[in-house]
């Protein structure tokens, strides 16, 4: 691992990280000899199709699995007490309603989440801070007083997950598709509230996705994986323009693009 | 004559508070042969419910409320869910649904739900046997494994080959008419590529030919679409051409929405993508002015007080009476 202690360690290092489950014949390598490090305030996409590992990698990254083998890093040392790595690595889930739990209200589960941090906050600064975090997402607090995640258009829970993290506050955030389940107008909308959270915060982000349209839009680095595999990286011109691997030119060439022959009829 | 005709269709959902919820209002359109239609809008539009209405299929809490839906000069109004079952659905109008897991059924195999299909239509007189040869067939036009994904459960497809079987068992009857409900928003860019090939290939193999393609990503219509039509509210606030809606959009709608696309094109990073700010009206509470005049960034004063009607704006169908 790279220690020159000139250089702060970077975010998340990983060496030929490789996690498989299964075993014998059904074994499945879903992230195969992966290798990449990512520095502080960068935003990194990690982008490919379905099955292609990219849930599992930020998985690695969040502590939720254990590489088998391999070396992972977390600010140089190897994530084991995950507790205190959720002090100051979040995430944003792909489906908000299966985050959240249907029995509590909402604004106590947003309030309970801040139990996470080491310092925990008083009562008063708990509100303050959940208060704060749903200004920060357009949301007026009293609007969602006493409700049910049920009672929230799915929109509007994503941006509970987001208040979330304003209300927390993290180092850094793993965002696994954030916008999959909202239609494009509301996508805009939550990538203004991520951009002024890691302009706000100086956060390092890590988008999870198959939108290569959103990736390009948000990140300074895109890493394309295919089958377990990061297949090509690099900044977002590069990448888009000049791919090099032919999984990169497979997935730009399928995405319907408004100026661009899409399917030959 | 047109294949498809929608006539001032409204729809409305009654809560057991009473509440008349209006998710469709005033919906008229007419299609050819071959002709495609995209209709696009946000979530809660309205589509899916449309979609209902389209295949005379009014299952409580789901009432219309006026208008009527023809295919091929039939009404299908005032119908029984038996009737349209039995006699509509499948044979002249098809539906491709959103999820391919839900509607299949996790316990059979491909095969049994799609022999299904045939038997419950052909009143039971054919063989078994026959039915078998006849998916078979039909299948081989798929590019799939034939033998491997008529015999597996749903579970053993991948999501594409669960989509692409789904889309299968909605036209083996040849419908005429084929309404697909955001066939690939589950799919990943790839795989919705494939399916959607899958789609042209089926209407060039003239199985079907005439279809509504609802979705809510305008860049994908653009390249599956002759027609499109725009819907906010319950209403169609924006029908035109293809190259009308996507590249010349009049109605501030319209506009807002392309404003919002994000795309991977050389040049359109530093574009940011812009967002509508507020949400669509609530349908129990029908405003009496135009829909979106709330959210509207060049909405004038009488907006919010005037009826919108559709007219004529540079060669399509515009609901604002202010755009040019």
């Amino acid at each position: 691992m790279p220690n020159n202690s000139s250089a702060p360690a970077p975010v998340f290092y990983a060496k030929n990280v490789t996690k498989t489950f299964g075993h014998g014949k059904t074994l499945v390598k879903a992230v195969d000899d992966v290798s990449f490090s990512i520095a502080d305030g960068e935003i990194v996409s990690i982008v490919g199709g379905s099955g292609c590992g990219k849930s599992v990698l930020a998985k690695v990254m969040l502590g939720l699995y254990k590489q088998n083998q391999g070396e992972f890093t977390y600010r140089g040392k190897a994530i084991t007490d995950t507790r205190s790595h959720w002090n100051e690595v979040q995430s944003v889930f792909q489906d908000p309603f299966s985050c959240f739990n249907q029995f509590f209200s909402i604004r106590s589960q947003l309030k309970d989440a801040l139990n996470i941090l080491k310092v925990k906050p008083s009562k008063a600064e708990a509100d303050a801070r959940v208060d704060a975090g749903l200004m920060a997402v357009n949301i007026t607090p009293k609007d969602i007083e006493g409700k049910y995640p049920f009672e929230l258009s799915g929109g509007q829970m994503q941006r509970m997950l987001l208040a979330r993290i304003f209300a927390l506050r993290p180092k850094v955030l793993i965002a696994d598709e954030p916008t999959s389940m909202v239609d494009a107008c509301v996508r805009a909308n939550i990538l203004d509230y991520l951009m002024k959270l890691k302009v706000e915060l100086g956060m390092t982000i890590v988008f999870v996705t198959h939108d290569i349209g959103l990736a390009y839009y948000v990140s300074d680095r895109l890493f394309i994986m295919h089958e377990g595999k990061i297949v090509e990286s690099g900044t977002p011109d590069e990448v888009t323009q000049h791919p090099q691997s032919p999984h990169t030119v497979q997935l730009l060439e399928d995405i319907p693009e408004i100026h661009k022959e899409w399917l030959k009829r | 004559m047109p294949t498809f005709e929608v006539d001032h269709l409204s729809l409305h959902y009654l809560t057991r508070f009473g509440e008349k919820i209006q998710a469709v209002s005033d919906v008229s359109f007419t299609m050819e042969q071959g002709e495609i239609l995209g209709i696009a809008g946000e979530s809660g539009c309205g589509k899916s419910t449309l979609v209902n209405g389209l295949m005379g299929l009014f299952i409580p809490p789901l009432y219309p409320t006026s208008g009527d839906v023809r295919v091929g000069g039939e009404s299908l109004m005032k119908r029984t869910p038996q009737d349209i079952r039995k006699n509509v659905l499948s044979q002249k109008v098809s539906m491709i649904p959103q999820g391919a897991f839900n509607a299949l059924n996790p316990t059979r195999k491909i095969k049994d739900i799609a022999a299904d299909v045939i038997a419950s239509h052909t009143g039971g007189h054919t063989s078994k046997k026959d039915i078998e040869a006849r998916l078979r067939e039909r299948f081989d036009l798929f590019g799939m494994d034939t033998e491997r994904v008529l015999n597996a459960f749903p579970i053993q497809l991948t999501a594409g080959e669960r989509q692409r079987s789904v889309i299968g068992i909605s036209t083996l009857l040849n419908p005429q008419m084929v309404i697909a409900d955001e066939p690939t928003s589950a799919l990943d860019v790839t795989t919705q590529k494939v399916v959607i090939r899958m789609i042209f290939d089926l209407l060039e193999k003239g199985i079907f030919n005439t279809m509504i393609f609802i979705t809510h990503e305008l860049p994908l219509l653009r390249h599956v679409a002759n027609n499109i039509a725009i819907m906010y509210a319950g209403e169609f606030v924006e029908k035109g051409t293809n190259e009308q809606v996507v590249f010349d959009p009049r109605h501030p709608y319209t506009q807002a929405l392309m404003g919002s696309m994000l795309s991977a094109e050389p040049g359109q990073k530093s574009r940011k993508p812009v967002s509508i700010e507020g949400a669509p009206p609530s349908l129990a509470k029908v405003p009496p002015g135009c829909r979106f005049a709330a959210r509207c960034p060049v909405a004038r004063a009488d907006c919010k007080t005037q009826k919108q009607e559709l007219r004529m704006v540079a060669g399509r169908l515009v609901r604002c009476n202010y755009a040019e």
